[in-house]
């Protein structure tokens, strides 16, 4: 029997009837369409659907949507605010911080969670920070400093942030899809 | 996978939900964290029926206090509000160490220390960790309340003697004051569950050890503690050689898990070394 779940999302309310067996990450997916939130594993290791749930990162394939009544999430497409990249997704862009991007979604929303609790992590802080986050592509090298980026342009008293190993990207737009 | 359906309740106060379990406690299952619970209907080893959501119960079950020499924590306590408690990590700071390398961020954010009693995985962290303690399980039902302590309350993988109407609403154990305590582990790489953990509380005088209790994940079906250890460390002096030796040998008759990460006789080996390494970080606090 489906029960009336009411959530917010990015800001907005949505109210929907769902069966209690549905999880999150379906929810956000199929229900109200934000595919930003990758589904990489479905055995709770990989990271790639970390969202926000009240403040505290989730991986989203391990909660039922019934159970966020109330709940106020924030998902990957609700970092950026009025065309400007939150300073973590400029971190990634900056220090080259993904490769094939499927685990970037969730990489983003739990550095997220790591600089709200410690503004300043040293590296090793980092790297105990995202280890319930898997990437196949990176070697997590660039991801850390990623993060240290954005560390340092939050907070000016970071730790200086070392080179990208990788050439940067050139940072044309990438055409539109027709 | 998707879970098999099941009917979904959320009682709004304890009484409601003593109540429903009382009813068919047999087939319901009670989700707190759901970091034990969803998993395994993920991959429909459990079924449940029933799923009785207790969110309701977390602001009257999540909290960690100390009355008279007992620390008390509720059962829907999460595991990073016991990493960043600052009453533990004066009072019992191998909660604090323990529950710090349990999974992952978000594991922690969301795992509660009463689902990781009631689920009993032998890889688990703070089993092992309220055994060395002496801990107590409070369970409510219905009919009134009972106190179980660890050393009975763990009975098999994935089983303890909690009944069917009944909910962990409490563990409490007596403050550790004065002892040194640390917990060490061979994780997995992949899932970080214990493949051998050691959580050691000692007492020290004049340079020797008075007492040790120590519990051991990961190594057999059910968390473990070894008089006979617990008996060799007494009056041993603390430098690593006397340690070592005293840790040698007590694990050989176990009955020891066996799986793709480590085979019995490795566990047997992996629990004498951290044993040694958990009483000497202990010991160096």
């Amino acid at each position: 029997m489906k029960k009336t779940v009411k959530l917010t999302v990015n800001g907005t309310t949505y109210e929907r009837d769902v069966e209690p067996r549905t999880l999150l990450v379906h929810f956000l997916r199929d229900n109200l369409g934000l595919t930003g939130t990758h589904i990489g594993c479905d055995t709770s290791q990989c990271g790639a659907c970390t969202v926000l749930v009240n403040g505290q990162s989730l991986k989203s394939c391990t909660a039922f949507a019934v159970q966020m009544q109330g709940a106020e999430i924030t998902t990957i497409e609700g970092l950026a605010k009025e065309g400007e990249l939150h300073p973590i997704q400029q971190g990634f862009w900056e220090m080259h911080g993904l490769q094939c991007g499927y685990c970037t979604p969730g990489m983003i929303m739990q550095s997220v969670q790591l600089l709200d609790r410690n503004a300043n992590p040293s590296e090793e802080e980092i790297r105990h920070g995202i280890e319930g986050n898997l990437c196949r592509c990176t070697g997590y090298q660039n991801i850390v400093k990623s993060i240290q980026w954005a560390a340092q342009h939050k907070n000016q008293g970071a730790t200086e942030v070392p080179e990208a190993d990788a050439p940067q990207v050139d940072p044309k737009p990438i055409s539109p899809v027709p | 996978m998707i879970p098999s359906a099941f009917d979904y309740s959320t009682p709004a106060n304890l009484d409601e939900v003593l109540k429903l379990l009382a009813e068919d406690g047999d087939n319901s299952k009670v989700l707190a964290g759901g970091h034990s619970l969803i998993p395994a209907m993920r991959l429909r080893l459990a079924q449940p029926e029933k799923i009785i959501d207790i969110q309701a119960l977390r602001p009257q079950l999540s909290y960690i206090k100390e009355e008279g020499d007992i620390i008390k924590i509720g059962a829907m306590t999460t595991y990073y509000e016991i990493e960043s408690s600052d009453l533990l990590k004066e009072k019992a700071p191998i909660l604090p160490e323990a529950a710090s390398v349990i999974g992952d961020v978000q594991v922690r954010n969301w795992g509660t220390v009463g689902g990781s009693m009631v689920h009993a995985d032998p890889s688990s962290d703070l089993p092992s960790v309220m055994l060395a303690l002496d801990a107590e399980m409070v369970l409510k039902s219905a009919k009134g309340e009972r106190v179980e302590p660890a050393s009975t309350f763990f009975a098999g993988i994935l089983q303890t003697t909690i009944e069917p109407d009944e909910l962990l609403t409490e563990i409490r154990f007596k403050t550790p004051t004065g002892k040194k305590s640390s917990y060490k582990k061979l994780p997995n790489k992949a899932s970080h569950y214990s493949v051998v953990g050691a959580a050691a509380v000692v007492g020290v005088a004049d340079g020797k050890i008075t007492d040790a209790a120590v519990g051991f994940s990961g190594l057999a079906e059910i968390p473990m503690r070894f008089d006979e250890l617990e008996k060799n460390l007494v009056g041993v002096s603390t430098d690593e050689a006397s340690i070592e030796k005293a840790c040698q040998g007590f694990a050989s008759g176990v009955d020891a898990l066996e799986d793709l990460h480590g085979s019995q006789e490795y566990r047997r080996a992996m629990a004498e070394v951290f044993a040694k390494r958990a009483i000497l970080a202990a010991l160096s606090k």
